[in-house]
């Protein structure tokens, strides 16, 4: 018999706990699973690993295979040819595109668009096709079926592709090919030109939610983390990490194998998900500011760890959006759909770029490494936050050792206080707990684009989370779920 | 005729299979016209306590994908084959175990002290471990258990048919649905695949004669681009894999790693590709045959990739 009161349902519950007046004693986050490919990975030869890692997550396992085999080039010491970088870049853009794409128009909109106090059967994508028109919807459907494709055409497969390998890339792309993508980068560039434009006059125009993005209750001072290249700007595939601190002034910058030196993990015995923090600041528990080692790796942690974007519509973007948010670093968490769009944007540009890139049809693919591998770490930036893959070999290059630290749980701390002080601020004695103040919770966690399959390396993608709220006597007195639509 | 119900769920997996049954795109509107989906954890906001309200047995179909590795996973797999007509293993988790799978070469206390005690980024100066049941000063936490095995749905209740793939390609998934909105079902236990073959029946690769004098790692060498990989020293699975997939990974350039499971008739594929693979190593030298399948560095974690729980072997003794 399970005990009703602690009773989990779906992958991931948070357990809110109310004093005997009725306002909040405290809130727990937990997430009720692991799969162990931290172990199970030992004994695996090293070049099946960017197949096998990224069954950690079925929605990101792109990231995953990038991130494996930038690990592999590392502990086989090969440098990928300039053809190879470029292709996998390119399919990592695209990979993007459908990502954001994903999240802002199926988990983020509904908020905005339809607005937060809507109910639940309205409060998603049908909902927000209802109001922006159903050329918008259309477009949401091709822009992901179309960069479904690139992404097959380019890793051999849809979902769980098998195309990457230490100095390079299984398979090159035809002239015919490349053309057809370039069509898709340009309706891209135009989708996400649109969003934008959407996102301006649907959600800045309204002054209740640009009140409601200001407001102190989605704000959190935090140290931001993201991938930069050698001009400090964003970058998704390569480049080195940089933290910046609540202030924005670069707190460290580090190359990949470096990262044991900056993050460590804090272990609960209430979750089997692991808090990341920053190590030279430490473990100060589930608080902000400058003294605690809670950081934040989302789109708008990329943003102000970065000093710009590498694309010039994106950049002008970035400009506009720290203009209206009066500076760097942005510390409201729902800019981070905003920050989202942006990103979306430059990924498209970037995909652009590269599909007309001359040598990015060039058979000339890989580099056969002859080194004896040892150790090699990989980062990429997964959309949901910096991921880091390390691995220890034998001479044969058979796993000894694998660490991951992953997209989503970077931000564990940080969406557990976002939760938290949502939920202080909404639920207060004698206020009445509705559906649209629990959504006001939910939106919360909602810009973190909570992905636990790869936080736990065991969750599935766009997760149903719930809501359980107990009285002081440990009675359940309400539940709430998040859903996909 | 009254519309299917039908239900999704996931248990230990990735969230694939959930994309891979979005994949099937517009064409879901045709799902939605002949059923209505009573239960997805993902989409539908239904909860527990309302599946377990539902008569037995009147969801048609339960669509299960992901393997069984808490208490959790156990629960609802019990709970939705009783309250489902049918039950069908959707993808490799659910089927064989899959790469979740691969822990059964460990155990629970193996898994739990990598990830919270040894990982060279996990600090837990006081070695604490995630607990089924927390007390916390405002009451009571508890977590599933993590068992120490991981199994396949059907080790764990009855199955009536699968759906392979990791995940499944979405001709495959359409085949099924198929199948199920047009009630003309196939005889129970049913494999549902384009292909009772092995994948090298749909690849287009040229094949010849196999004969390998060494092998080689994907790493090692540029193939050919038209000849078989087999014969080319690359250790492809697709020899003794169920086809249906459309042989996509050697057109890609990569061996098939054999997520599609065994082929029709065969219960061990890691078995069948041990001997599919010693008949093709061109020596009668024991010696040079004992160097040959040296070049193999993982033999069981490449035979059984998907399918370690669902085999004889099930899972690796620990002393």
């Amino acid at each position: 018999m399970i005990d009703p009161i602690t009773r989990l349902e779906g992958h991931g519950k948070i357990a809110i706990f109310l004093k005997d007046d009725g306002s909040v004693a405290n809130v727990y986050f937990q997430v009720p699973e692991l799969r162990g490919f931290e172990k199970f990975c030992e004994g695996r030869p090293a070049e099946d690993m960017p197949q096998i890692t990224q069954r950690i997550c079925g929605v990101c396992p792109e990231a995953h295979h990038m991130a494996s085999t930038k690990a592999l080039d590392d502990l086989f010491h090969v440098e990928p040819t300039s053809t190879a970088k470029k292709l996998r870049e390119l399919f990592y853009s695209s990979f993007y595109v459908t990502d954001h794409t994903t999240h802002f128009y199926i988990l983020a909109a509904p908020d905005f668009v339809v607005g937060p106090d809507a109910p639940p059967a309205e409060r998603n994508i049908f909902g927000v096709i209802a109001k922006v028109g159903l050329e918008l919807g259309g477009a949401v459907i091709r822009t992901r079926h179309e960069n479904h494709w690139v992404i097959q055409t380019i890793g051999g497969r849809a979902v769980h592709p098998c195309f990457g390998l230490p100095g390079g890339v299984s398979k090159a792309i035809t002239e015919e090919e490349r053309v057809k993508i370039e069509e898709i980068a340009k309706r891209s560039v135009d989708f996400a030109k649109l969003s934008l434009k959407v996102f301006d006059d649907v959600v800045l125009k309204n002054k209740q939610y640009l009140d409601m993005i200001l407001s102190d209750t989605y704000t959190h001072r935090t140290y931001y983390m993201g991938l930069v290249d050698e001009k400090n700007r964003v970058n998704f595939y390569d480049g080195k990490v940089r933290v910046v601190d609540p202030d924005g002034k670069e707190f460290c910058k580090y190359a990949p194998r470096d990262y044991l030196e900056h993050v460590a993990e804090h272990v609960e015995p209430w979750t089997y998900l692991k808090f990341p923090y920053l190590k030279k600041v430490g473990w100060k528990g589930f608080v902000d500011g400058k003294d605690s080692g809670v950081y934040r790796a989302t789109p708008l942690s990329r943003l102000n760890a970065a000093d710009g974007m590498a694309t010039p519509l994106a950049q002008a973007e970035y400009e506009k959006m720290y203009s209206t948010l009066g500076g760097k670093p942005a510390h409201q968490t729902l800019a981070t759909h905003w920050a989202r769009l942006i990103e979306l944007l430059y990924a498209a540009e970037r995909m652009l770029e590269l599909a007309r890139d001359p040598e990015i049809t060039s058979p000339n693919i890989r580099n056969i490494p002859t080194a004896i591998p040892d150790e090699g770490v990989g980062i990429v930036e997964a959309p949901r936050g910096t991921l880091t893959h390390h691995y220890i070999t034998d001479e044969r290059g058979v796993i000894k050792k694998v660490n991951l630290i992953v997209g989503t749980t970077n931000n564990y701390a940080a969406f557990y206080m976002s939760v938290k002080k949502a939920a202080e601020d909404f639920i207060k004695p004698g206020v009445k707990i509705t559906e649209g103040l629990l959504n006001r919770i939910e939106m919360a966690w909602r810009p973190y684009d909570l992905c636990l399959a790869c936080a736990t390396h065991s969750l599935p993608g766009q997760m149903p989370l719930e809501v359980v709220i107990y009285d002081s006597q440990g009675n359940e007195i309400k539940r709430l779920s998040q859903g996909i639509a | 005729m009254a519309k299917l119900k039908i239900a999704l769920y996931w248990a230990a997996s990735c969230g694939g299979c959930e994309i891979a049954t979005l994949q099937i795109g517009e064409r879901i509107l045709k799902v939605a016209e002949a059923a209505d989906i009573v239960f997805w954890p993902v989409a539908v906001d239904t909860k527990y306590a309302d599946v377990e309200k539902m008569p037995d047995k009147s969801i048609d179909a339960c669509l299960f994908n992901g393997a069984i590795r808490t208490s959790e996973n156990e629960h609802m797999a019990k709970l939705l084959r009783q309250k489902s007509k049918l039950m069908i293993a959707y993808g490799s988790c659910a089927y064989e175990g899959c790469i979740p799978g691969l822990a059964n070469f460990y155990n629970r206390q193996m898994i739990f002290d990598r990830a919270y005690i040894e990982t060279p980024s996990t600090d837990n100066p006081h070695k604490i471990y995630p607990q089924t049941r927390v007390r916390v000063p405002e009451g009571e936490l508890d977590l599933p258990e993590f068992y120490d095995t991981v199994k396949t749905l059907g080790q764990t209740v009855d199955v009536d048919y699968v759906v392979p793939g990791c995940p499944p390609e979405e001709k495959t998934t359409w085949l099924a649905l198929e199948a199920l909105v047009s009630g003309k079902l196939p005889p129970k236990g049913t494999v549902i695949s384009h292909s009772v073959k092995a994948v090298c029946d749909e690849c287009p690769r040229k094949k010849e004669e196999k004969k390998i004098k060494k092998f080689y790692r994907t790493y090692e060498i540029v193939p050919e681009p038209e000849k078989c990989l087999l014969e080319q020293g690359l250790l492809c699975c697709g020899i003794a894999t169920r086809g249906g997939c459309g042989a996509l990974c050697p057109q890609a350039n990569m061996p098939c790693t054999g997520c599609y499971g065994p082929v029709e008739g065969v219960v061990d594929q890691g078995a069948h590709l041990l001997s599919a693979i010693a008949s093709v190593i061109d020596s009668n030298d024991p010696d040079q045959i004992q160097k040959i399948v040296n070049d193999i560095v993982d033999p069981a974690g490449t035979f059984y990739r998907y399918s370690l729980p669902d085999s004889l072997l099930r899972r690796a003794r620990i002393k």
